[in-house]
């Protein structure tokens, strides 16, 4: 049986209470008679043979490349870059694709006799990947032969020694990237590409560049012309990573695109409620449902999020390509589409969603308020193509706990960030003007960033940033069930109840809104007509 | 006609405590109201102000004062300066200390005001001796001294003596008391002051002694320790020497309250002041002409300078104000009693127009106004115009249900019934009070506690305090609400019926002037209330302001070096913790939990050696280190930082250093911990002081090579780093979190203390230190073991490939697992 195509459903009488995430715990909500929920398609069929199907890419590439083994050759200086604890979402069950994929390309490369390897984790600024997350990516074969001899590092956007400038842009936007990476004979990137917004040019130009490159794609202007960042054809985002990726290409640097897709398999057997639709339930998942609420309700928060944070996705490859990196990200991105899309009639006045635990940003982590906002300003409300699924002027509801809670070791800056930025400003294009420098630049943070696990001094400002388009296409934005400190922090409304927030949302949007429900897990994208 | 103004009209007067409430007045009045008058101030040199100095800013820039500046306006400061002058010198010693210069000043004078006094109600014998008793005898030794040295210079030199005294010496009996000299008054013992001069300064010797008897040292030393805690030999020693001195201090008091009561007074003071009247009348009654003025009870004043004026907390006011907190819910007193209050302008005026009588007098060729020996006014409303102790109970419970104090919560505090209970009794239920908190603080004091709870701890020993003050007030005044003594004023009505009308309009001393509930209501109460600094608005506490204040005035460019200490100050953890995660890393997974749990299990013990003294349990925790790989420790600290001690770090604390940081300020981090623990912090400072274990081959010996700085150390090593900098103390900021970092703190200017545990957290509030309360971010690992995460390098070195790694056997080892 073929799996299903995403839907959107009319709420009537006889539709059961409809499943919000909310943090590390879960509610139920009887939407209004009328409202739409988007229910994503179910998870494709994978790859029956990875490690042939990688094979075959790696052999037969796309667009002007040769295939692998014939780049390879010896005393060549080999690089293998792949993306960092970010993705995917949430961490798969071993193997990780990037371990499979990894392991064949450094086999050929002994076949070519190469011996100059190394294997770098591009990071951009988030946060360096701990040993246990590094050996969960990569294997601990790969890890333990390339790691003890200095072999496996992690990409650092503010090592002097390890970067290099290749030049300007048309639009003048510095280029400056891993210097390892960038004065290899080939570079060989490895992508995980969770949502379309991931891989093509953008691999490379933001996931191993500096502070100094990125500052010209992460600002208020450029997301606001990112309509959304998840259509590369209508984000200024990639638009400047595009001219970048041609650049770096320009000056020389190889480099050999592997994109892999993933099906939309997010939760394993425990949770797998989450991913169904409620009234197709069965006997089963309503004890699971109940079992896991009422667990989670009793536990602290922490442990809550102990046991969310240790769930492996089983979710499996669907498809793999290489070579050339614009013809390779074209065929991920249908692939992408292909498992996430779904036809959406028309915009609504209301949009709820309900945030999970996890953002890129915070796997092992707190999702902090910041993080809660860029998860769904920034990564929610871009899920679509065409038009944002609310119109503007419309309301976002999202239900989370928002608890005033950071991460010291991940996220020292969002905390300074919180008490000294947005205490002041929820304004991007003030804050990028006043605030942003001394956070970049901050000795201190870049200590962090550099010798420990902690996010660039700048990121807070990123993930703020993101939420610029939503920012100023929204009416307002509730959050449900929030700490209201922190909710009023961020410039938003805090609801106790669902009810209520519909009630602030009327005052905004009119009497009889139309509503409709973003249903996550597991992720989909809308084609808004 | 004006006779007094005119008879004093352009002399000098030469005046003591003129610094003291009564003083303040006084000079203020002669200036203001006394044509072209003069006076020479006795001041004591202050240490680091001449008299005049002193005079200038204790006096002149009085309140008092600012009637006569606003009538003098841009000529204030000349005039003063012409008419003010002030030489050095103390009623405590022979001859006033006074110099050539000073006793030459003296002789110019025509009137010599004696009003310096121990007033205090407790203060030690000798103290009240040597100021109460033998002072009026040393002024009037000067005054013949500089009448002799006026005369060889042909001149009259001063001619009048008007020391004060106070109605009280004659308290000793019920029922009136005439305006009499003592030793006229039949129900005065006959005790001979020289005797009670030695046996008060012999009390002292022997108090001192008794002080350093061995059970008595040990035990100001014990006592040092548990205030302080291991703050270090100086500081301990600094606080034992200063808990002796207050022993001896306490002794001195409490005998001379038993001497005086002995002989029928309530306490030292009308006791010394009694026999000092006498001392003088014996000694110069016959050779210095001399008025003695005795006041009751002074207070606020009624219309001079102005309604209200009052310096100083006097005598009645810490009873209203404990009355009003609610914290004296009972003062002993009969309701039909008699309040014997004067304002202090009625004082000021009796003296002035004594004083200027005695002038005319002196001038005078009619035989009927010959001097005839010394004679004694009181100064008292008790019989013109009795203020009953039940009507003044009255008004104030009325003024104060009108106008309630605030708690710190904004909640208005309701008066008490007032139920003119037996003295017994309120001593009673407030020694029990006393008692109950004072054994709340034994309890919670002795438990391990920091932070907000500390906070709460010192409030209740400020409680206690209060508590203990209000005793110390019902055990004080309460013989005086008991003394039935009725001071007749028959002399001062007299004069008062002599003075003309122009003088009475200027120096009104007539006790019937002054209407009870008027002054009360309008004069008193509003005045005390003011110079209580107590809440009489309600609304949230205004704490908030007072720390954002402080805090400010810590991030001023101004100031220009911050010092921190680290354990509980910026981090929330200690060398056992790192030590245990350090240690457990490298054991086999087996042991180690319960390596951990064993170490926790010591903790109790470690905790206790920490707080006994801080350096030797450094040392011998320190030897644990004892053959640990240097390199690996080394390298271990960066991951201790990142995994444990930053995720139990204050993040508000690290703000705090890098805005010092950011605003130019110097830092400085003092700690006890181990020089590869705090590498990691370097960024955040300028200079690290920390402990280095020596290293012999490779490995830790266990053995400190450098010390860290413990207790007073840490302020020397303070000092030296701002005196190498050229940085100064008190423009710098420290930060800790316990007694034992106490000399550091007193060094700076700007001392604060976080999350202080319970000893500092006394300390800080009392000192009105900014205090600071930091956490550790909610989100933080909140690990119940401090426990390394297993190092798996040890695995991975067994199977470790070298870097040519993708050729040949390495190719082979990795396609052979597969």
């Amino acid at each position: 049986m073929s799996p299903r195509p995403g839907f959107v459903l009319d709420v009537d009488s006889s539709t059961p209470p409809t499943l919000f995430w909310h943090g590390e715990r879960f509610s139920l909500e009887k939407l209004p008679e009328g409202s739409r929920v988007i229910y994503a398609p179910e998870p494709m069929e994978p790859l029956s043979d990875p490690q042939a199907a990688i094979r075959h890419a790696l052999t037969h590439p796309e667009g002007d490349q040769e295939p692998l083994p014939a780049l390879l050759f010896t005393g060549m200086r080999l690089t293998i870059a792949f993306d960092d604890i970010s993705l995917p979402l949430p961490p798969m069950e071993r193997p990780d694709i990037r371990q499979l994929v990894i392991e064949q390309v450094l086999d050929m490369a002994a076949d070519a006799g190469v011996d100059d390897v190394e294997l770098i984790v591009a990071l951009a600024l988030h946060r360096r990947m701990t040993e246990s997350e590094l050996r969960h990516a990569v294997g601990d074969r790969i890890y333990d032969a390339f790691a003890p001899n200095g072999l496996l590092t992690q990409h650092d956007a503010e090592d002097p020694d390890n970067l290099i400038h290749l030049g300007k842009t048309d639009h003048d936007e510095d280029v400056e990237i891993n210097k390892r990476a960038a004065e290899s004979d080939l570079l060989v990137y490895v992508n995980i590409n969770l949502v379309a917004m991931d891989g093509g040019h953008k691999s490379v130009a933001t996931g191993l560049a500096s502070y100094k490159s990125l500052r010209h794609h992460h600002n208020p202007a450029t997301m606001r012309k990112s309509k959304s960042f998840m259509d590369q054809h209508k984000s200024e985002l990639h638009t400047a990573n595009w001219r970048m990726g041609r650049l770096i290409r320009d000056a020389g640097v190889k480099v050999f695109q592997i994109e892999t897709t993933l099906n939309t398999d997010t939760f394993p057997d425990a949770f797998k409620f989450l991913q169904k639709r409620e009234w197709e339930w069965k006997a089963k998942d309503r004890i699971a449902f109940l079992g896991a609420s009422k667990a989670l309700d009793r536990v602290p928060a922490r442990y809550a999020r102990q046991i969310f944070h240790s769930v492996k996705a089983p979710h499996r490859m669907t498809s793999v390509q290489a070579g050339e990196v614009e013809a390779v990200h074209a065929i991920t991105t249908a692939n992408v589409w292909e498992q996430q899309g779904v036809v959406v009639e028309g915009q609504t006045d209301i949009l709820t969603m309900g945030l999970p635990y996890i953002s890129p940003y915070n796997v092992n982590s707190i999702l902090n308020p910041i993080l809660v906002a860029c998860l769904g300003l920034g990564y929610f409300f871009n899920l679509y193509r065409g038009k944002p699924l609310v119109r503007e002027g419309g309301v976002l509801i999202m239900t989370h706990p928002t608890r005033w809670e950071f991460n010291p070791v991940h996220h020292p800056s969002y905390i300074d960030f919180f008490e000294q930025v947005l205490s002041e400003t929820t304004d991007a294009n003030v804050m990028s003007e006043q605030y942003e420098h001394g956070f970049a630049t901050d000795p201190w943070y870049i200590h962090l960033y550099r010798t420990g696990h902690a996010y660039h001094g700048v990121h807070p400002f990123y993930m703020w940033y993101w939420c610029a388009h939503a920012l100023e296409h929204l009416g307002a934005v509730i959050i449900v069930g929030g700490d209201a400190k922190a909710v009023h922090r961020l410039g938003f409304r805090a609801a106790s109840t669902m009810a209520d927030a519909l009630e602030m949302a009327r005052d905004v949007v009119g009497p009889s809104p139309t509503l409709t429900h973003l249903h996550s897990p597991p992720i989909l994208m809308a084609d808004v007509q | 006609m004006t006779r007094v103004r005119d008879a004093l009209a352009g002399r000098r007067f030469f005046i003591t405590g003129a610094t003291g409430f009564l003083g303040t007045a006084l000079v203020e009045r002669i200036l203001r109201s006394v044509p072209d008058s003069q006076v020479v101030l006795l001041i004591r040199p202050g240490r680091r102000a001449s008299p005049m100095q002193r005079a200038a800013k204790e006096i002149l820039k009085n309140d008092c004062f600012d009637r006569l500046r606003e009538e003098l306006g841009d000529r204030f400061d000349e005039e003063m300066a012409a008419r003010v002058a002030a030489v050095a010198g103390d009623v405590a010693t022979d001859g006033l200390g006074l110099d050539d210069a000073g006793l030459e000043a003296m002789s110019h004078c025509d009137v010599v005001v004696h009003s310096a006094a121990s007033v205090s109600f407790d203060s030690p014998l000798d103290a009240a001796v040597e100021v109460n008793l033998l002072g009026p005898s040393r002024v009037a030794a000067a005054f013949v001294a500089a009448r002799d040295l006026a005369e060889a210079d042909a001149r009259r030199g001063p001619i009048h003596f008007v020391p004060v005294s106070t109605a009280y010496v004659a308290s000793t009996h019920q029922g009136e008391a005439k305006e009499e000299l003592l030793d006229a008054n039949p129900f005065t013992l006959d005790v001979d002051w020289r005797h009670e001069v030695a046996a008060a300064r012999r009390q002292r010797g022997d108090s001192e002694a008794e002080s350093r008897r061995p059970d008595h040292l040990l035990q100001f030393h014990k006592d040092a320790r548990e205030e302080l805690g291991g703050a270090g030999l100086h500081l301990l020693a600094e606080r034992a020497e200063r808990l002796r001195e207050d022993w001896v201090k306490k002794q001195m008091v409490s005998i001379g309250q038993a001497r005086a009561q002995s002989l029928g007074w309530p306490d030292a003071y009308p006791y010394t002041k009694a026999l000092g009247e006498r001392a003088l009348v014996a000694q110069y009654g016959d050779t210095v002409p001399l008025t003695v003025i005795r006041p009751s009870i002074i207070e606020s004043a009624l219309a001079e300078p102005r309604p209200g004026w009052i310096r100083g907390f006097r005598m009645a006011e810490p009873i209203i104000i404990s009355y009003a907190r609610g914290l004296l819910r009972e003062f002993p007193g009969v309701p039909e009693g008699v309040t014997d209050v004067i304002p202090v302008d009625l004082v000021v005026a009796a003296i002035i127009a004594v004083a200027g009588e005695a002038l005319l007098h002196a001038d005078s060729d009619d035989p009927a106004d010959a001097y005839a020996g010394p004679s004694v006014y009181h100064v008292a409303s008790g019989v013109r115009n009795p203020f009953r102790y039940g009507r003044l109970v009255e008004l104030v419970t009325a003024w104060f249900t009108e106008h309630p104090l605030y708690d710190p919560d904004g909640q208005p505090i309701v008066v008490p019934e007032w139920s003119f209970p037996g003295r017994g009794r309120v001593q009673r239920q407030l020694s029990r009070a006393s008692k109950a908190m004072s054994l709340a603080e034994r309890v919670v004091g002795s438990l391990p506690i920091r932070g907000k709870q500390a906070e709460w701890m010192a409030a209740l020993e400020e409680q206690h305090l209060l508590a203990d003050r209000a005793l110390g007030y019902v055990e004080l005044y309460g013989a005086y609400t008991e003394t039935d003594a009725l001071y007749r004023v028959d002399r001062l009505i007299a004069l008062w019926d002599r003075m003309d009308e122009d003088d009475r309009a200027t120096f009104c001393l007539d006790p019937a002037a002054v209407d009870w509930a008027t002054y009360v209501n309008e004069i008193h109460l509003p005045s005390i209330i003011e110079h209580a600094r107590v809440r009489t608005t309600p609304g949230k506490s205004v704490k908030t302001n007072r720390a954002d204040r402080a805090r400010k005035n810590i991030l001023s460019p101004d100031r220009h070096l911050a010092a921190f200490d680290l354990e509980n100050t910026l981090i929330a953890s200690n060398v056992v913790d790192s030590y245990a995660w350090l240690a457990s890393r490298h054991l086999p997974a087996g042991e180690r939990a319960t390596f951990v749990a064993d170490l926790m299990a010591e903790a109790p013990a470690l905790l206790a050696l920490d707080r006994r003294d801080r350096g030797d349990f450094l040392r011998s925790f320190y030897r644990r280190y004892d053959g640990a790989p240097v390199a690996r420790l080394r390298d271990d600290g960066w991951d201790l930082f990142h995994h444990l001690l930053l995720a139990k770090s204050f993040p508000a604390g690290i703000a705090r250093v890098r805005a010092h940081q950011a605003l130019g300020h110097r830092t400085i981090l003092i700690t006890g911990a181990l020089d590869f623990v705090v590498e990691p912090f370097r960024p955040l400072f300028d200079e690290i002081v920390c402990a280095r274990l020596g290293e012999e081959d490779g490995t830790f010996t266990g053995r400190l090579e450098v010390l860290p700085p413990i207790g007073e150390a840490r302020a020397l090593v303070l000092a030296d780093f701002a005196e190498s900098e050229g940085l100064k103390l008190e423009e710098s900021m420290a930060y800790a979190d316990s007694a034992s970092d106490l000399p550091m703190l007193e060094a700076v200017g700007f001392p604060v203390a976080v999350n202080p545990e319970a000893k500092l957290a006394a300390i800080a509030r009392r000192r009105g230190w900014h205090v600071e309360t930091w956490h550790k971010a909610d989100g933080g690992a909140q690990p119940m073991l401090p426990l390394g995460p297993l190092d798996r390098r040890g695995a991975a070195a067994r199977g470790r490939t070298s870097p040519a790694a993708l050729t040949g056997q390495a190719r082979r080892t990795m396609g052979g697992n597969r």
